[in-house]
């Protein structure tokens, strides 16, 4: 009879532990899923997205097709919820729309990533003059109110973005909308970093003196490797919160600057800009189609709201 | 103490320094050129040199950023190039006052009316009150001002036609109401929310029990020992505050054609018409600095750690 027998113990069960493995995202998800707002929310984040992704194959129109033999139509079965003054169908314009905000919150969210990762970690991690510097340049940033900062960026860098792009030889991408996009993406870009810098800094200044760095350190194990291998996994957490009520915010900002003719230009759909088309409407038979956009802009902003207290909840459990 | 408030004093100097550099880098390397929009379909460009000879605009870029700094070292802020030769200051300060009527009457009522509501919440926790004001402030911060700006118009002008649809008669006319109504929805969701919170957490402690076991009023009880010590955090949302307010002032005052510094500004960015928009931009910084200055110090105030740092 061998020793585990002896105590007990089946063979086969040798060396395993029964509790059931829980990494921190399961243990996450586990109480996120318990949480009714965020899961709501995450469904309606989801089903945006998946509009965005499937715009083509779900909107029955082009967004930009105009038909002036159908203009300021009711709700129908050719156009679920009319069409405007120039005939296009709101619902395919509403669809469409999906895939700007996807688009723009996809891009200026990982371009923020980005630049707030490599000058969050260069600062935390560095310290010195370094840190001085790139701290010093985030409060600059942050002495502007964002949303002027961003009418602003938008306002000066467009025509010269144009003129570049014209420069090097992409006449068409000049005349098709796509420089606003990169217009609007540029300017929230470079307002949401240094909020994200901050917060990598932080995490990484209270992580680099922890045991485990001074053990990789003395091994001889390379800064980069120290940097993305320790200390960025283990200072994601605060900014995966911070990121996902980002987004809700991007989208915000995009349609805020679409609404104010700064941000996507028509025929670009955006919900923003088409607010703003629809408030004009406000003394016609037009009026109700205001409150499509103005529903879709109150969900999403709702959505990301209830995910990010949702996951905030999740992440700090002793909060309860 | 004294220290911290002196190097926070120090930076702001500094920091307004490197804002007018780069709004006015920005609007001098902006190819958008001025004359041409303000001659518009007369250009001439004999003209077009005279004028930006006048403005100074065909001097070099250090030239123009020193003699600049050394003009609003005077507050001269130059004139507006749209409004031909009205200096900016001029056309800046009526404009400023009426911004100004409208946030502190809308940061008033959103602020008192906001305490109030997560008071009376916390109070009557888990009624229908409470659970009334709780989706009243998740709706508060999820509406943005420009889905809720044409909501009230469409609302109080179209449906209910008691109020004007824009304009602008002065703080205390009719045309001031949605606005200030406006204005007032994301402030009053903040604090409710946050005066809720602190209520609540603050009503469980011991001193709560003291107060009440000695016999006062439930009024005093919540007035002098609960409410006090419920605002203390309310001190650090004060620099958000100030943040919403200028985006708010900026799309109320588009909406509703009310003749503001955010409608100037507006207006200034389609024109081109920089010496405005430089100013206004500096402008709001200075407000938006001095707003987190004062933030930050009674931050320092409550919380004795935070001076060290």
């Amino acid at each position: 009879m061998s020793a585990q027998a002896r105590a007990g113990l089946r063979p086969e069960t040798e060396g395993k532990i029964f509790r059931p493995r829980r990494t921190l995202w399961g243990d996450v998800w586990h109480r996120l899923r318990r949480n009714r707002p965020a899961m709501v929310g995450l469904v309606i984040i989801g089903l945006m997205y998946f509009t965005a992704i499937f715009a083509p194959l779900i909107a029955p129109y082009e967004y930009d097709k105009i038909d002036l033999e159908n203009v300021r139509a009711g709700p129908s079965r050719e156009h679920l919820l009319g069409t405007d003054e120039l005939g296009r169908d709101v619902f395919s314009r509403i669809v469409w729309a999906a895939r700007s905000a996807a688009f723009v919150s996809i891009t200026v969210t990982s371009f923020g990533l980005a630049l707030g990762t490599f000058f969050g970690a260069l600062a935390g991690y560095l310290g010195g003059w370094v840190d001085t510097l790139i701290m010093r340049l985030g409060d600059v940033l942050f002495a502007f109110p964002g949303l002027l900062f961003v009418f602003f960026i938008a306002a000066t860098i467009k025509p010269g973005l144009i003129a570049w792009v014209k420069a090097i030889g992409l006449r068409e991408l000049a005349r098709s909308g796509y420089v606003d996009y990169l217009v609007v993406i540029i300017a929230l870009g470079l307002v949401g970093w240094p909020g994200l810098a901050r917060l990598i800094r932080g995490q990484l200044l209270s992580l680099k003196r922890r045991d485990y760095i001074l053990a990789a350190q003395a091994t001889g194990v390379p800064t980069w490797r120290i940097m993305w291998r320790h200390l960025l996994p283990n200072a994601m957490p605060p900014v995966i919160v911070a990121v996902s009520g980002g987004i809700g915010g991007v989208i915000l900002s995009e349609a805020t600057l679409s609404f104010l003719g700064i941000g996507l230009q028509p025929p670009n759909p955006s919900w923003g800009a088409m607010l703003f088309q629809y408030y004009g409407y406000w003394r016609t038979e037009l009026w109700p189609l205001l409150f499509i956009p103005a529903a879709v802009l109150v969900a999403i902003v709702l959505a990301f709201n209830f995910l990010g207290d949702g996951l905030n909840e999740a992440l700090n459990p002793q909060l309860d | 103490m004294l220290a911290y408030i002196v190097r926070r004093l120090l930076w702001l100097p500094v920091l307004l320094i490197i804002v007018s550099f780069i709004t006015f880098a920005l609007g001098y390397y902006g190819p958008a050129d001025p004359i041409v929009a303000l001659m518009g379909q007369n250009y001439d460009p004999e003209v077009a040199a005279q004028l930006a000879h006048e403005y100074g605009l065909d001097q070099p870029f250090g030239v123009q950023y020193l003699k600049y700094l050394e003009r609003v070292a005077r507050l001269d802020f130059g004139e507006s190039i749209k409004y031909r030769n009205q200096p900016v200051l001029r056309l800046l300060i009526p404009r400023l006052a009426v911004t100004i009527q409208l946030n502190v009457a809308s940061s008033f009522i959103g602020v008192s009316v906001g305490i109030a509501v997560g008071v009376i919440a916390a109070l009557r926790r888990g009624e229908l009150i409470d659970r009334l004001v709780v989706f009243g402030v998740v709706f508060g911060r999820a509406v943005p001002v420009f889905v809720a700006g044409p909501i009230l118009l469409f609302l109080f002008a179209r449906t209910i036609p008691v109020l004007p649809p824009g304009g602008w008669d002065g703080i205390f006319s009719r045309s001031a109401v949605m606005p200030v109504l406006l204005l007032s929805i994301g402030p009053m969701a903040v604090f409710a929310r946050q005066t809720r919170a602190g209520m609540l957490e603050v009503m469980g402690q011991d001193y709560i029990r003291t107060a009440r076991a000695k016999g006062l009023h439930e009024m005093t009880v919540v007035t002098v020992h609960a409410l006090r010590n419920a605002l203390i955090p309310l001190l650090t949302i004060l620099g958000f505050l100030l943040g919403s307010l200028v985006e708010g002032t900026f799309l109320t005052e588009t909406i509703f054609g009310i003749p503001g510094i955010g409608q100037f500004a507006f207006e200034a960015l389609g024109g081109r018409d920089y010496p405005v928009i430089i100013t206004v931009t500096l402008l709001v910084a200075v407000a938006y600095a001095l707003g987190n200055l004062w933030a930050d110090l009674l931050y320092g105030v409550v919380d004795p750690r935070i001076r060290q740092a």
